[in-house]
């Protein structure tokens, strides 16, 4: 019976994914849809790292960045196929992850933020420093993602793939929370000494969990490159890893879910904003202040437990 | 080569005292709440910002650089009452992000209200460089590293003098006996924000005359002095200073001798190397954890 209730939620998902196409206008639509799924990934991965492993990240975006940008150097200037770059964007990015991880999570805390954050700061300037590769601030384009003869183009295409890579991780990310693993990394949020004293090899699991994150980020980096065929430092700074931080706290941490709320609210808001004409960044940051200062264990869990409050009232 | 060596120190402490000021403001609100302001660079901004419009509107210097402390520190006092203190238990990174939306809520209204455009005004006494050893010295550099000498000198004597300010200490030791001595700890709270906001606020105000101001300067500043505090191990004053002058002269120096593209890049460099040998920075309280 739970089994089966545990996959109610991925089939509502699959099935709102299947039947967003006859409602989606055009493919301006698409391409919001689009883009929040490819933030849902990143997201999820982040919350494995944040919610379930209780370690902060606020220099993701630098993950994000050395997938987009080894999808965008590696075809253009050595010839490598595209599916080869994206690979070698997130082995690199994952070693990255691995190199600074132990002596990073020997940290805590704010010391912790302070450490992500300079790594995050460090790629987003190389990247906007070495011109000669990555095209400095302006940034470069991106070669088409084929794949044996078949090349993705279109929104309606990316959708397709972006769906079924949506639904696989949602899936992924459930089981691996429900494996041991995904049990060792909640005590370890609980806490640290009493997990370890179960034999949980703490450092082991903060790093295996960073890296995993690191490797998502930067997957979705290349993707995001190859889908909108061009790609700027932007996508590595400071600005953008807080956007993650922030989908994944609004969603509601240590919520598989919430990741995806968190994601389509964030994608969503700042084409809200737009009307805003000049007021976006106030209206943004009022906004952010507002959902963490009445909601501050996201939207998801709040929401969830006040259902369950209700249903026993109901009792 | 003394001569360039002196002018990289010159530019690196002038810089660096601005570092210091903005991470002695992240270590009092940080020992007043637990909790990493990052809003405080948006303080800094605001000072230089707000001195340039009032000079620009006519006001004398004296009243002009006053306001330009006062307001900040007023928005610091608001942004305690109405966003930090209705959220106090929440989590660490839930309080990150209401500091970062406050910053954003900050210098959205500012690119409103006074423009894109970078701004300035002229230094205090002059323009006329001193020379020293072949190096030029900005008169307008005298008073930044005058006056935070002065905050420091002040800020001492006031933690360690007034009651007051042992009061502000025995919070950031343990609230709840701060609390059961009768210290009212909302006000602790409030008269750190403030203070800390002052703070950015005058190293704003001081430093703008030599490196121009803009809407969207206070991000950079407010990472670095988060860095300086770090640096100096967070919740150290002491730390905070050092760390301020450290980060200023080492990216001076790195950025005059090594690359200056990567000029901004240096201070996060240094903080990862610090982190992986020392993890509570240089004068981080070696603190055993209570299970």
């Amino acid at each position: 019976m739970k089994s089966l209730k545990r996959h109610y939620a991925l089939m509502i998902l699959g099935a709102v994914l299947l039947l967003l196409p006859l409602v989606l206008p055009n493919n301006y639509y698409y391409d919001i849809a689009i883009r929040m799924a490819i933030n849902a990934i990143i997201v999820l991965g982040l919350n494995l790292l944040i919610g379930f492993a209780g370690q902060i990240s606020l220099g993701h975006a630098g993950f994000v960045g050395i997938g987009a940008y080894a999808s965008a150097i590696l075809p253009t200037y050595f010839g490598w196929h595209p599916i080869l770059a994206m690979a070698a964007g997130s082995a690199i990015a994952s070693a990255i992850a691995a190199i600074v991880a132990r002596p990073i999570f020997r940290l805590k805390g704010h010391y912790l933020a302070m450490a992500t954050l300079g790594l995050g700061m460090i790629i987003a300037m190389v990247i906007k420093n070495e011109g000669t590769y990555t095209g400095g601030p302006d940034g470069m384009s991106v070669a088409a993602l084929g794949l044996m003869g078949f090349e993705i183009s279109g929104e309606k295409q990316w959708y397709w793939v972006l769906a079924a890579t949506l639904v696989f991780s949602f899936w992924a990310a459930r089981n691996l929370i429900d494996s041991p693993f995904g049990r060792a990394l909640r005590a370890l949020h609980g806490s640290e000494v009493a997990s370890q004293v179960m034999g949980v090899d703490v450092v082991r699991y903060k790093v295996a969990i960073f890296v995993l994150s690191a490797f998502f980020a930067s997957l979705m980096g290349s993707v995001t490159a190859h889908y909108i065929g061009f790609v700027t430092p932007n996508i590595a700074d400071f600005f953008h890893s807080i956007e993650l931080v922030t989908m994944v706290v609004i969603g509601g941490m240590a919520s598989i879910y919430g990741s995806l709320i968190g994601a389509v609210l964030l994608t969503a808001l700042p084409q809200a904003l737009s009307t805003f004409e000049g007021w976006e960044t106030v209206a943004f940051g009022s906004i952010l202040m507002l959902s963490m200062i009445f909601m501050p264990k996201g939207l998801v869990p709040t929401l969830a437990a006040r259902f369950r409050r209700n249903e026993r009232d109901d009792l | 080569m003394l001569s360039q060596f002196l002018q990289f120190l010159f530019s690196g402490i002038t810089v660096g005292a601005t570092y210091a000021l903005a991470a002695l403001g992240f270590t009092l609100i940080y020992n007043a709440s637990n909790v990493i302001n990052f809003a405080q660079g948006e303080f800094i901004m605001l000072g230089g910002m707000l001195a340039f419009f009032f000079m620009q509107s006519g006001l004398p210097l004296p009243l002009a650089l006053l306001l330009a402390i006062a307001i900040p520190a007023l928005v610091g006092i608001l942004l305690e009452k109405l966003a930090i203190e209705p959220a106090r238990d929440a989590e660490v990174v839930t309080l990150i992000i209401i500091t970062i939306g406050a910053s954003l809520v900050i210098r959205g209204l500012i690119q409103i209200w006074l423009g894109k455009g970078a701004h300035s005004y002229p230094a205090f006494s002059g323009s006329e460089p001193i020379q020293i050893g072949g190096a030029t010295l900005l008169p307008q550099s005298l008073w930044v590293l005058g006056t935070t000498a002065l905050v420091v000198v002040a800020l001492w004597y006031f933690f360690s003098r007034t009651l007051a300010g042992k009061a502000i200490l025995a919070t950031s030791c343990n609230r709840q006996a701060a609390e059961l001595v009768g210290i009212n700890t909302q006000w602790v709270l409030l008269v750190s924000f403030a203070l800390s906001a002052a703070l950015g606020a005058i190293g704003g105000v001081l430093l703008t005359p030599i490196t121009l101001t803009s809407y969207d300067v206070g991000i950079m500043l407010g990472l670095k002095g988060f860095v300086a505090a770090v640096v100096g191990g967070l919740g150290s004053g002491l730390g905070a200073v050092v760390g301020g002058l450290l980060v200023g002269i080492i990216e001076a120096m790195a950025a005059g001798y090594i690359s200056s593209a990567y000029k901004d890049a240096i201070p996060f460099i240094l903080i990862l190397f610090i982190l992986f040998f020392m993890p509570r920075g240089l004068f981080g309280a070696q603190v055993t954890e209570r299970v």
